[in-house]
């Protein structure tokens, strides 16, 4: 009796207080790790802007959500490192998908898209993220804006994006296919086979690689943690 | 027959101070009305987000007590459309045609004793009609029309779609509904809530299985009439009428702010209403035991005014908690399935079991051998009913008529 299996179940339920429910805005829960929320513009440690410039995101958006403009940098006081900056850089977020091929583009890893996804915008002029909200504050963090809700911590855990379609010259990464959180709060291991022939290697010398601590944690260990 | 002779009230001399206490009845059975679907709407949330493990509204007011009156107020401030092709006269009466039955129906029901109001003795019930089990088809008819009007008006297909499933289904059911009911009136020989609630009034714990209509009549009647005053509802799992999933929100598509709200007020007083009556035919209404000890003082306002309402509200409570467990528990059936239980079982079996009924009371009544009478009568129903399946085309047959 199916019928009789149903109420016996839900009865059986009640009252067991196993809840499944996330308080929202008071507790929340941890965002997956590849997670597309809203962009930030990175610079350098020391303070310079990664932007180039090269539209090369706008040009890829799908949304055409992206408009950038580049100029020559200031010979007295330059803005990013190369020979030009990003001189207006808007996304209007009434029209981004979040998905994430502005990132790719990016041949500087200037644009990067951090977990945070939680605006609401009471204008249309709100929804239009312009460099001064974009760009990262003197400490690498996104900068938050009045209609987003999210608090001190949460840009913590920020979204990954594999150095690997930018690779960052770390010398410890050569040769190796690594995530990393965009911000630079940390680290995270390798996926299980993206290490390719090195996975091999480190599992014949008995080292701890990254496909065994990844195998039933799936993508939930991570930012700098080994355990 | 005088209309209001049934209801001691209306019986004698007629004066100010009786209006008055019919005023204050109508006022205090439409805010218990009211009120009554709110906490409903509420309990229901919660206890069917207990089954499964969550934690319902929680917000508005404390333990989100106050949800549903804040869903109503943001509903009443929203803005109402109407479509083009609609029939707008059609369009703005339907949803009041679908929530005055629920009030009207509730009329009917007694919620209490006998007592005395300002030296009025009257029953705690809005009106004692004589033909009052009558009164309830007919405002359950009438509130077919609610959902039928609701979709033809609309000017749109899917409401329109939604309206015709609706109609069909109700008055599928309606048949059901009248013909289970119609095993307590049967039992009880009147249609008058109030001495149906008479007739089962407590005389000691025997009263339940001896007096209270449903278990006199071996259940038969009391789960048809539940099964379709579930239908009437459209409580699911017989909530066709709206299927989400298939018809876009059904007869409500077009509908929005307190238009829309109105509808679903009207569903869910209807379960109220429907479990009120059913408490009411088959399960003793106000019947119950004194609570108060009758050594102590009050107790004859205890007893008299508090213990009857007392019980009657435990009854309803506990067959709307009954309707919430199988709105959690049961999928949507399919509308062929719903048709063809109503058609093929319930029908058939409601009226072979008024045939099984009515020889046991003729028997009664005639001093005849009851087990005979009753017996012969089963076996006839038993074998009708036996020949109708044998007559029913089978599952996947081809009848030459119908291609």
């Amino acid at each position: 009796m199916g019928l009789a299996r149903g109420f016996r179940m839900v009865i059986g339920q009640t009252g067991r207080r196993n809840r499944v429910t996330t308080q929202y805005p008071d507790e929340k829960r941890p965002k997956p790790p590849r997670m597309h929320g809203r962009h930030v513009l990175n610079r350098y440690e020391d303070g310079m802007e990664k932007c180039i410039g090269c539209e090369l995101c706008a040009g890829v958006c799908p949304a055409k959500c992206i408009y950038v403009r580049g100029a020559d940098n200031p010979t007295d006081a330059p803005v990013s490192p190369g020979e030009r900056y990003g001189f207006v850089y808007e996304i209007n977020y009434l029209r981004c998908i979040h998905c994430d091929l502005c990132v790719e583009a990016c041949p500087t890893e200037a644009i990067t898209e951090t977990k945070l996804f939680e605006f609401s915008f009471t204008n249309r002029d709100d929804a239009i993220y312009t460099k001064t909200e974009l760009v990262v504050d003197d400490d690498g963090r996104a900068r938050r804006q009045p209609w987003e809700l999210w608090l001190g911590g949460e840009d913590d855990d920020t979204s990954e994006w594999m150095r690997a379609t930018s690779p960052s010259g770390r010398a410890d990464q050569e040769d190796k296919v690594h995530w990393s959180t965009e911000l630079g709060f940390g680290t995270r291991e390798p996926e299980e086979g993206q290490l390719g022939d090195l996975e091999i290697d480190d599992a014949a010398a008995g080292l701890p690689s990254a496909a065994t601590h990844t195998d039933d944690h799936g993508n939930d260990h991570g930012h700098g943690g080994h355990h | 027959m005088n209309l209001l002779a049934a209801d001691a009230l209306t019986s004698g001399h007629f004066d100010w101070g009786v209006l008055g206490v019919i005023g204050l009845k109508v006022l205090v059975a439409f805010a218990l009305l009211l009120v009554s679907v709110m906490l409903y709407i509420w309990g229901m949330r919660k206890w069917i987000a207990d089954m499964q493990n969550r934690i319902g509204p929680a917000k508005a007011g404390p333990f989100g007590i106050l949800q549903t009156l804040a869903d109503g107020i943001k509903l009443f401030f929203k803005e109402q459309t109407i479509p083009d092709t609609a029939h707008r006269g059609v369009f703005k009466l339907a949803p009041y045609l679908s929530i005055l039955p629920a009030f009207l129906m509730f009329c009917v029901v007694p919620i209490g004793g006998q007592v005395s109001i300002f030296g009025h003795f009257t029953r705690l019930q809005v009106a004692d009609l004589p033909f009052g089990a009558m009164w309830v088809l007919a405002c359950s008819g009438i509130g077919v029309y609610g959902v039928m009007l609701a979709g033809w008006s609309s000017g749109s297909k899917y409401p329109l779609l939604g309206s015709v499933r609706a109609s069909a289904q109700m008055l599928s059911y309606e048949a059901a509904f009248g013909l289970g009911m119609l095993g307590a009136l049967i039992h009880a020989g009147t249609l008058s809530t109030g001495e149906i609630v008479d007739l089962q009034a407590w005389q000691g714990p025997s009263s339940i299985y001896r007096h209270w209509n449903a278990f006199p009549t071996v259940l038969v009647p009391f789960v048809i009439f539940v099964i379709a005053a579930l239908a009437e509802t459209n409580h699911p799992p017989f909530d066709l009428v709206e299927a989400e999933q298939e018809l876009v929100g059904g007869f409500v598509t077009e509908y929005s702010g307190i238009r829309f709200a109105i509808f679903f007020l009207a569903e869910f007083m209807n379960v109220i209403t429907m479990s009120a009556i059913t408490v009411t035919l088959f399960l003793g209404g106000p019947s119950g035991p004194a609570i108060w000890p009758s050594q102590l003082g009050a107790a004859g306002v205890v007893n008299v005014w508090l213990a009857p309402i007392f019980w009657f509200a435990i009854k309803v409570i506990a067959l709307t908690y009954g309707t919430v467990w199988l709105r959690a528990a049961t999928p949507r059936i399919r509308y062929d399935a719903l048709m063809a239980f109503c058609w093929k079982y319930l029908i058939e079996l409601a009226i072979l079991w008024i045939v099984v009924l009515t020889a046991r009371e003729l028997a009664v009544d005639n001093s005849w051998n009851v087990f005979l009478v009753t017996g012969s009568a089963i076996a006839v129903s038993g074998a009708l009913y036996g020949l109708l399946m044998l007559m029913m085309p089978k599952p996947g047959e081809i009848v030459e008529e119908f291609r």
